[in-house]
């Protein structure tokens, strides 16, 4: 039995408005396991972005239990344009987080940059661009790394690949896969795509009107 | 790697990279001269001699006399110190408070926004001339005194801005990304965000420079600035309003002493930002 990532138990979520409160989630429950591909599929205003919030600890108005097994879950966004610090070399925005960690020699810090630029299939030398002298899919790579270097085993991806055109699509299935396979990342692959998420995910988690329709294998 | 060197070197060039060679050497000799005015002028600023008034300029004083016979080129000096201290010292009062409070009500909103932003519109209610005024009557004049009742007077122009600003970057997905990663909110604030809104900022801080010198120069005029007979150009210029005719180098180089500060300081910022500013979006 692979080891558990995430575990959500009853979660339900709500917006104040004014007086009322407007409940987005209803009792929501699943789990996630490492190297696991799992689909959160569902039409606009389901819950989708607020199941994302909730898991990612940005949303904490919620009742339930959400418990994460591993370091602090890192996000994919769908916008690469927007995702990464266009002020920034790549190679600040990968070591920030092993500053946050602390405990790096600069040396060190820029040989574990360098490798996950590697792991994520773009040349070395990306370390000293900037965001805006990228393509969008090499700004999604370049996401990956950032979630990579963190240390974490699962990420969530906002539909990661809707902003790219379909040959490089298909390379990022290429790399999530592998990633999954070498690494045992979990991900929770947010999608409108089910063609993507067939071809990607291992279990689909229909959202329709704030509760799990289904949660099916594929 | 060569190719990449190449385009390290072609973004640092830039195709504005005249911006900065040319302001910074304007600013070095415009900074050069100020502090040669500190030390040494070719005349006593003050000196008064009847026999040489308005005279043009000439071999002996190069930027001619004015009215009580006094050498413009010593007081150009001397003023140019003033006034660029003047004008240095309100930004750094006003920007550096503008955009702590700017930042913090800009980024977390609520009812702190509410509050501070109540408080800057009654600062900004009042002409920032007029709020120097009052502290100066509070406070009694001086050279430092004006210094920091411009400053206070000039913070809500720069709150306003960097909040603005602020409120469009909070929402970005690479400050998301930032809190996931555990970025400590001072970092984000100031690390993150910051050098996003420098465009923005750098040319708030230009026209809020010139803004200052505009204010010292208009409250000199109003004899609470810069006290006689200490020479500030903008106490020149509005001295010199009288004699435009008869003597207007009286008012002319003092001038061109200000244009030359102010376009030194604009493009130096500008390249400084071409040069340092990184990615474009």
């Amino acid at each position: 039995m692979a080891e558990k990532v995430l575990e959500l138990k009853h979660v339900n979520a709500f917006y104040k408005e004014g007086k009322q409160k407007k409940q987005v989630l209803e009792d929501i429950s699943f789990t996630l396991y490492e190297g696991e591909i799992a689909g959160l599929v569902g039409e606009s205003g389901s819950g989708k972005s607020t199941l994302c919030k909730c898991v990612l600890g940005l949303l904490k108005e919620y009742e339930g239990e959400i418990t994460h097994y591993t370091k602090r879950p890192q996000m994919v966004f769908q916008d690469p344009f927007g995702s990464l610090n266009p002020k920034k070399t790549i190679g600040w925005i990968l070591e920030e987080p092993l500053k946050v960690q602390g405990g790096y020699s600069k040396e060190e810090r820029r040989k574990r940059a360098e490798k996950m630029l590697v792991q994520v299939h773009l040349p070395k030398e990306f370390y000293r661009r900037y965001p805006g002298e990228l393509s969008g899919g090499q700004r999604q790579r370049v996401s990956i790394a950032l979630a990579l270097i963190t240390g974490t085993k699962f990420i969530l991806a906002d539909e990661p690949l809707s902003a790219l055109d379909v040959t490089v699509q298909a390379q990022m299935i290429e790399l999530l896969k592998e990633l999954q396979k070498k690494e045992k990342i979990c991900y929770l692959f947010v999608s409108h795509d089910l063609d993507v998420v067939s071809m990607l995910c291992s279990r689909v988690l229909f959202l329709k009107d704030r509760k799990v329709e289904e949660y099916a294998d594929i | 790697m060569n190719v990449e060197k190449q385009r390290i070197k072609k973004r640092k060039m830039g195709k504005t990279g005249y911006n900065f060679t040319f302001g910074l050497v304007l600013t070095v000799i415009m900074i050069g001269l100020i502090v040669l005015g500190f030390f040494w002028t070719p005349y006593d600023t003050e000196a008064m001699q009847g026999s040489i008034k308005l005279n043009a300029p000439s071999l002996a004083h190069i930027f001619g006399t004015d009215q009580f016979g006094r050498d413009v080129f010593s007081r150009v000096l001397a003023g140019a110190g003033s006034t660029f201290l003047v004008a240095a010292g309100t930004i750094l009062i006003g920007g550096g408070i503008g955009i702590i409070v700017g930042s913090v009500t800009g980024y977390f909103g609520g009812w702190l926004d509410e509050t501070l932003m109540r408080i800057n519109d009654a600062v900004a209610a009042f002409p920032s001339v007029l709020l120097a005024l009052v502290i100066i009557t509070v406070w009694g004049t001086g050279k430092y005194k004006v210094m920091l009742a411009l400053g206070v007077a000039f913070i809500p122009s720069f709150a306003r801005i960097v909040r603005g600003e602020f409120m469009r970057c909070r929402e970005a997905d690479y400050v998301t990304s930032a809190k996931l990663i555990g970025v400590s909110t001072p970092r984000i604030l100031f690390v993150h965000i910051l050098p996003n809104i420098l465009p923005a900022l750098l040319s708030a801080l230009t026209i809020g420079f010139n803004n200052a010198v505009l204010a010292e120069a208009g409250m000199s005029y109003l004899g609470i600035g810069v006290q006689p007979p200490d020479a500030s150009l903008g106490r020149m210029l509005s001295e010199s309003q009288t004699y435009l005719a008869g003597g207007p180098w009286c008012a002319v180089f003092p001038g061109l002493f200000l244009v030359l500060i102010v376009l030194g300081a604009g493009m130096l910022g500008e390249g400084i930002l071409d040069r340092f500013g990184g990615g474009r979006s």
